[in-house]
């Protein structure tokens, strides 16, 4: 028992000159991006979320502007959200009869026609083919993602980042406004979008849902505004003769960076549900355009003769706010200094060569 | 302290005032209540048209209207609130007098669940940091968290009830299952143990041959036709999680809590037959809830008896031993009531439903059925929203307690030699829970409004449908009506957690 303890003592005086050794020589950026990378699943996230990103805009192409006036580049499959072939209907293996079905198969063995074939993700009821209307989908999430995420982090930035450096009456004013912002619900948004702006396809929606979204950074970046502006380096920056502008900008925000990174991506799973969710209820995305939430509405009902209408959207949902979810993880371990990995025995060799050499 | 409460409840008036003006007149420009019969085909449109401009006084433009509204809400300082007519003429505030109770039976139990599920999970997993529970439960919670509500509704009406009922009308365990749910029972009991590698393979193996003569032996005596657990059961499982209480309050080596929680639960047997004999004709709520008040009261007094020193630590595990001796109880009688439910013309032998608050076609005035199908009914909704709602408790317990733990009392508390124990329950969990009581207050007054997925999904006619058809059909005061309860009890929620944390952490003044 005695030589255990005092092997653990050996090891945890190993460990902080690892951590020297691990971190000697790097600047603030270095650390964090280093510590990023060595988070598997945030990486294994970071390659899904960009290979489905440039999947489905290549494979849809993109369509923006009103139904008037589109603007719109093709993609690379042969088949658009309005096309409609006729239904083709097979049996199963049970016997039970399939209208529409999925014609990807990756079993080369099952004696089947391997291969992607004309419908992959199969058909919609009247002959959509719904391969196009997920990728559309897809698109409108991912979209909304982005716009809600810059915008929301934007303003949620400039306003927490205000209210909290300059305290006192501005810091009241802002942060009730804040509070009244909050108490207005998501679904009134999209009523109001869908009714006056339905017809200009998935951005003023997300436009809008942006400048509702930014209440709960706006808070976070004013709790840190309010810590930060006390340090010495401000009082520094100050003496120094910076102006208001230059100590907020330069000075504070890079060492706010990480809660903000962090809560952008919060933000951004958060937008990704909330879109789903309010185009599911009817205050969201309006038809004839379609997002992954009213493929899941329009088609529950039919989840025992064709499931595979109520699978692939719901696939594309969690699977990209999962993987925005991990490389959120990611980043709060990289920026969160206190964040201490476990120290293997491989770890100890590793630095002992390094040294060595 | 009173100055501040003056101070915030003003505020939260103006800023109720400034948030229902915006969205009356956001929902006043989202839509025309007019539009809908102006393209009807009636004969009398026209004087419809008129009725109900009269009756909405659509005459008046939005912004002036709104204080129309007002006017009939400021009636709550004189006593005579008006909320104004829906379109169809009744009077608002009765309508959300329906739909209140039937939201708070939804979220009430799903919340209590997933708070207590989630945090107990949360401590666990930051107890052991970076072990294999740890890491799933990250996972899990993740993938929860990225879980839309809609589709998971849906898979659960699709294999949970359906696969469900379609087992009962066979009742036994068989083929695939009978392999499959022992193993993967078993893969999470041995997570749960943890330990070393060879801990977590003989944990295993032994869960999987238990299970699976458990569920053998349930097979055997038709369990899941007529379930029951008798008064031996009943008074183990009572006795052992009373045990598990007096342990985690007084720490296992303690005797007095250990026979206090066994007094009671003892004293909860010999009370068993005696309860199994109540008619449930004569059983309503009111009186389930004074005999609740009595089981607390007196599983405390039996828990005092045995007091020499640290009487609330024994009372509090006698109450919670009563209560959970009356729980086993109630399942129990549930369970014995169970055949004949299922069986009865109403449920016609599939009583998981997939939607709808109740059985309309249920006559019976026996409360034991009647909670049998209020808990059925609530079972598809309440795991639909724990799930999601869980995974938020798991991450916040969890790095609220890993902070703590890396406090310089903890390593205090430690070098006094305290067991891991005492460190964890009495110095680390009462700290880390300070910032979980604003998260909490906060979902709650959330809660009211914030189900109106799952209210839809489940037809459940609350206040999120009653929000959702109001912002549907343009009607303008059965909206206001809801958006300005829920959104006033948001901000109270919002004062009372201020409050609650000020309160438990005496560093933070509110009144500064």
């Amino acid at each position: 028992m005695a030589i255990k303890e005092n092997k653990k003592v050996d090891l945890s005086v190993e460990a902080s000159s690892i951590e020297q050794k691990e971190t000697s020589g790097l600047s603030q950026g270095q650390l964090v991006r280093k510590r990023f990378f060595r988070h598997r699943g945030a990486m294994i996230s970071m390659v899904y979320l960009f290979a489905i990103i440039v999947f489905v805009f290549t494979a849809g192409g993109i369509h923006l502007g009103s139904a008037e006036h589109p603007f719109t580049i093709p993609g690379w499959w042969h088949w658009t959200i309005t096309d409609m072939s006729e239904v083709s209907i097979s049996t199963s293996k049970s016997g039970q009869l399939l209208v529409g079905a999925p014609t990807l198969d990756l079993n080369p063995f099952d004696g089947k026609k391997f291969g992607v074939g004309l419908h992959p993700f199969g058909q919609d009821t009247i002959g959509h083919d719904y391969f196009a209307l997920v990728v559309r989908g897809a698109q409108q999430s991912i979209m909304v993602m982005m716009v809600v995420g810059f915008i929301g982090g934007l303003f949620g930035t400039i306003i927490g980042a205000i209210s909290g450096f300059f305290r006192n009456a501005i810091d009241s004013i802002l942060m009730r406004f804040t509070d009244l912002i909050i108490t207005i619900p998501t679904v009134i948004i999209g009523a109001v979008i869908g009714q006056r702006l339905g017809n200009l396809g998935v951005l003023p929606l997300a436009v809008f849902l942006g400048l509702f979204a930014w209440t709960g950074l706006a808070r976070l970046v004013r709790g840190e505004f309010l810590t930060l502006r006390e340090r010495e380096f401000v009082d520094a920056a100050r003496v120094a003769g910076a102006s208001n502008n230059r100590i907020i900008f330069k000075h504070i925000l890079p060492n706010a960076m990480g809660v903000i990174i962090v809560s952008v991506t919060l933000l951004l799973s958060g937008a990704i549900l909330l879109e789903t969710a309010l185009s599911y209820v009817g205050f969201g995305v309006q038809s004839p355009d379609v997002s992954l939430g009213t493929l899941i509405s329009t088609y529950q009902d039919s989840f025992q003769a064709s499931p595979w209408l109520f699978w692939w959207p719901g696939f594309f949902i969690i699977s990209i706010a999962l993987s925005v979810n991990f490389i959120g993880d990611g980043l709060r371990d990289a920026f969160d200094p206190r964040q201490k990995r476990n120290i293997t025995r491989k770890d100890l060799a590793k630095t002992d060569q390094v040294s060595a050499n | 302290m009173l100055a501040f409460i003056g101070r915030r409840i003003a505020v939260s008036f103006l800023i109720l005032f400034g948030s229902s003006f915006i969205v009356y007149n956001m929902q006043a420009i989202a839509g025309d209540p007019l539009a809908e019969l102006a393209q009807s085909t009636a004969q009398n449109k026209v004087f419809l048209m008129h009725r109900l401009t009269a009756q909405l006084q659509l005459d008046v433009p939005p912004p002036a209207r709104y204080f129309l509204w007002l006017k009939g809400i400021a009636g709550l300082f004189v006593g005579h609130l008006d909320f104004g007519l829906t379109r169809s003429g009744s009077p608002v505030l009765q309508q959300i007098a329906v739909a209140i109770p039937v939201t708070l039976r939804l979220v009430t139990a799903a919340t209590i669940l997933a708070i207590l599920l989630g945090i107990s999970i949360g401590v666990l997993s930051a107890i052991r940091q970076y072990s294999r529970l740890d890491y799933s439960m990250t996972f899990i919670s993740f993938l929860f968290f990225s879980l839309p509500v809609f589709w998971i509704a849906v898979l659960l009406k699709q294999y949970l009830a359906i696969g469900f009922n379609d087992f009962l009308a066979d009742g036994r365990v068989t083929g695939p299952f009978m392999v499959g749910a022992p193993v993967i029972l078993a893969i999470v009991i041995a997570g749960f143990i943890g330990g070393g590698r060879k801990r977590f393979w003989l944990s295993f193996v032994f869960s999987i041959v238990g299970l699976f003569g458990l569920l053998e032996l349930m097979n055997l005596l038709d369990w899941f036709q007529k379930p029951g657990l008798g008064i031996v059961l009943v008074t183990l499982f009572s006795a052992g999680f009373g045990v598990t209480v007096a342990g985690l309050i007084m720490g296992f080596e303690n005797k007095t809590g250990r026979y206090a929680a066994l007094s009671v639960a003892a004293f909860g047997a010999i009370l068993y037959f005696p309860v199994r004999m109540i008619p449930g004709d004569w059983l309503n709520l009111p009186i389930m809830g004074g005999l609740a008040v009595l089981t607390v009261i007196l599983g405390g007094l039996i828990g005092r008896i045995w007091a020499k020193e640290d009487r609330g630590a024994l009372t509090r595990i006698g109450s919670i031993t009563a209560v959970s001796s009356a729980l086993f109880t109630i399942l129990d009688i549930l369970m014995s009531n169970w055949h004949s439910y299922v069986n009865s013309d109403a449920v016609g032998g599939r009583p998981l439903p997939t939607i709808s608050s109740s059985n309309n076609l249920m006559t019976s005035h026996n409360y034991w059925w009647q909670l049998l199908d209020i808990l059925l009914h609530l079972m598809l909704p309440t795991i639909g929203i724990m799930l999601i709602s869980f995974a938020g408790y798991v991450r916040y317990a969890r790095s609220s307690l890993l902070e703590v733990m890396n406090m310089d009392y903890i390593r205090t508390a430690r070098a006094k030699g305290l067991t891991e124990r005492t460190v964890v329950v009495r110095h680390a969990l009462r700290n880390a829970m300070i910032p979980l009581t604003t998260l909490i207050a906060f979902d709650l007054s959330g809660l009211i409004g914030g189900a109106f997925i799952t209210e839809s999904i489940y037809g459940w006619r609350g206040m999120g449908t009653l929000f959702l058809r109001a912002v549907g059909t343009q009607d303008l005061n059965l909206l206001m009506g809801v958006f300005f309860l829920t959104s006033f009890l948001a901000v109270m929620g919002n004062l009372l957690a201020d409050l609650a944390y000020s309160a438990l952490d005496p560093r933070i003044r509110l009144d500064k």
